[in-house]
């Protein structure tokens, strides 16, 4: 059976939930091949071999890491001009994307951005124009290289082998003119990540305020959830621009999206149509939002949600 | 590396022309965007690229020109570039290039750019249509360029160009030395609105065609035909089921919780 080869995305060797995402998906297309690149490939082996990599490909060098982008393409590639996979998955991160662009032009392959389910021939279903149209579409050169939305299907262990195999570049001296001379972290606090959030609660120009995202934070910390903002909010500079959610923000697709004195504008929705449910607070009955509302208030915000998050509370016990 | 004299930095920006987002946007019976049905206007991402290239040249001096692929009417997102104050406009038009995906796209502005040669080219980071964000990444590969994506400033310092790159945890700070490709996020800078004497002004400045021979492509290498990836069907989503909405009583917070319980959230 072919292989399908997976790029990890993780953290120092700390797997992200997605990756298994990918691992699942990739079992329907042939046998998962993790692409393993930076430092901690130890341990993130069982975790990859746990959910279907009957390889991991480990590419440590520390060249890898010292120029943007190029360099894990060119990973890819050398294991697509070797291994002949039936696909490439990968994340549909900003820079897995870019990754996955650069990987189609070297091999000569065609690309598919964020596919929201890949099928056993490596048809990819994508959902565009905000969540309008559904497309299904196949790569018809080269090797199906599919990025995937994070949140997609939900990762299943599939205990296989997990056998380590190391992979040496010899970079082209393209990939290496970029150079990164600093990282620079910056705080995120003790939420998760709002792309891969399993919930995310969201705030609009409803929120009045920089103090009113105060309410929106407690209610996101009785979920567990992420915090997301509408562009009228991170304009305002009420909330910081990377949390905005839309056409010109992140995309989500978690399992439950709360939107709180949010109207629901076309490319607030572009972000956020594809949820699985979604629940609305708003004072004014007519504001589209509603239109996309599994659960719906009418009202005002700072008393239906301090209420909500206090129930919540109490629930949890 | 090239030394660059301020004198004679030429400043390449790619820029989009996209449906009007609050348009509701439709594919064709070929499957691809119908452009002719919705109002088009400037990716609204590229007008920070513009704007970027603009501040470059005020602070080096040197050339700003933007580059365009598209249909006839992609002229106006030209003129708009020029009267925000790029010197000159290439536009690359063929009836070709109908129906081009990514590949294709970066293959022609490639193209078309490096007939230029441009000591820094600049991109927006996305288009607001095709959403991919690959566009840029795929010209740096094809002409061997440094690639500096996902900008949130720009410093061009002698034959250097210095970035930071946004990241899923903060910021990396990237250096590469001309020519190289660059693009920008949302909110690097304020773009600039065209002046009335901007707008006079654009209408003086050249712009110039170039088609598949011009480009030296072959029909066989772009367009429809030649997608490497294929559109099997496509089908409007099916609306959602109504969901149950109530009006606050003093009660809408429980009432939440109450559903959020029953879908086994909490
Ligand atoms: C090219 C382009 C790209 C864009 N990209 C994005 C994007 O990525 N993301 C995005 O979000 N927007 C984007 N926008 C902006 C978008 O068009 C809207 O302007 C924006 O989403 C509105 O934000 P909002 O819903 O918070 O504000 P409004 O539309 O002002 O809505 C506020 C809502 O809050 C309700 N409200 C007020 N007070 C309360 C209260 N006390 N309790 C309950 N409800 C209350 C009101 O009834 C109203 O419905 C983009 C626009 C353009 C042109
Ligand atoms: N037809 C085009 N003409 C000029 N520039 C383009 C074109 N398509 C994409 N771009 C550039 O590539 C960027 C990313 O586009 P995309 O990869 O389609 O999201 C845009 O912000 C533009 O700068």
């Amino acid at each position: 059976m072919a292989e399908v080869l997976v790029l990890v995305e993780h953290v120092d060797g700390n797997v992200k939930k997605v990756t298994y995402e990918l691992l699942t998906l990739a079992r329907r297309i042939g046998e998962p091949a993790a692409v393993f690149i930076g430092n901690g490939a130890d341990a993130a082996i069982p975790g990859l071999a746990e959910h279907g990599a009957a390889t991991v490909y480990v590419a440590d060098a520390p060249e890898l890491l010292a120029h943007p982008v190029a360099p894990k393409a060119e990973v890819l590639a050398k294991l697509v001009a070797e291994k002949s996979p039936a696909a490439v998955l990968v994340a549909s991160t900003a820079e897995a994307k870019e990754v996955a662009a650069r990987l189609a032009i070297r091999t000569g392959s065609g690309i598919i951005t964020d596919a929201v389910d890949v099928a056993a021939d490596a048809t990819a279903t994508q959902s565009v124009f905000g969540g309008a149209t559904v497309v299904h579409s196949k790569v018809a050169t080269g090797t199906p290289i599919i990025t995937v939305r994070v949140n997609s299907t939900a990762p299943e262990a599939a205990p296989a082998a997990g056998a380590r195999v190391d992979v040496a570049v010899e970079l082209s001296a393209a990939a290496q003119a970029a150079k990164v001379v600093d990282r620079v972290e910056q705080a995120k606090g003790g939420r998760p990540d709002l792309a891969e959030a399993a919930i995310v609660v969201s705030g609009g120009r409803g929120v009045g305020g920089a103090e009113g995202f105060g309410v929106i934070e407690a209610l996101a910390d009785s979920l567990g959830a992420a915090v997301g903002a509408s562009r009228a909010a991170t304009d305002a500079g009420w909330y910081p621009h990377q949390f905005q959610v839309g056409q010109t923000g992140k995309t989500v697709a978690p399992q439950l999206y709360i939107a709180n004195g949010i109207s629901g504008a076309i490319q607030h929705r572009a972000g956020m149509q594809t949820s699985k449910t979604v629940v609305v607070v708003n004072k004014d009955a007519e504001a589209p939002i509603f239109e996309l509302a599994d659960f719906g208030v009418v009202g005002d915000l700072f008393a239906v949600v301090p209420q909500l998050t206090e129930e919540i509370t109490k629930r949890k016990g | 590396m090239r030394e660059v004299d301020s004198q004679t930095m030429k400043i390449v920006v790619c820029v989009k022309q996209v449906p009007d987002s609050w348009a509701e946007k439709t594919l064709g019976p070929d499957h691809t965007l119908d452009r002719e049905s919705v109002d088009a206007v400037m990716n609204e991402l590229d007008e920070y690229a513009v704007e970027e290239a603009l501040r470059l040249q005020e602070a080096h001096g040197g050339e700003v020109v933007v580059v365009s692929m598209g249909p006839s009417q992609t002229t106006d997102t030209i003129r708009k570039a020029l009267s925000m104050g790029a010197d000159a406009g290439v536009h690359v038009l063929d009836d070709g290039l109908h129906g081009s995906d990514a590949v294709a796209t970066s293959l022609a502005l490639a193209k078309a750019i490096e007939a230029q040669g441009a000591d820094l080219v600049i991109f927006g980071s996305e288009s607001t249509d095709a959403r991919m964000s690959v566009v840029p990444a795929m010209v740096a590969e094809r002409l061997g360029l440094p690639q500096l994506t996902f900008s949130s400033s720009v410093a061009v310092d002698g034959g250097t160009v210095k970035t930071n790159r946004v990241t899923e945890y903060g910021y990396d700070v990237v250096e590469a030395p001309l020519p190289a490709l660059v693009s920008v996020v949302e909110k690097i800078n304020e773009p600039r609105y065209p002046s009335f004497k901007g707008i006079m002004a654009a209408k003086k400045k050249p712009v110039t065609t170039l088609d598949l021979a011009g480009l030296g492509l072959a029909a066989d290498e772009v367009g429809l035909a030649a997608a490497w990836s294929v559109v099997a069907d496509a089908a409007a989503r099916p609306p959602k089921a109504k969901g149950t909405i109530v009006t606050d009583d003093g009660n809408g917070g429980a009432a939440i919780a109450e559903f959020l319980s029953a879908q086994k959230f909490i």
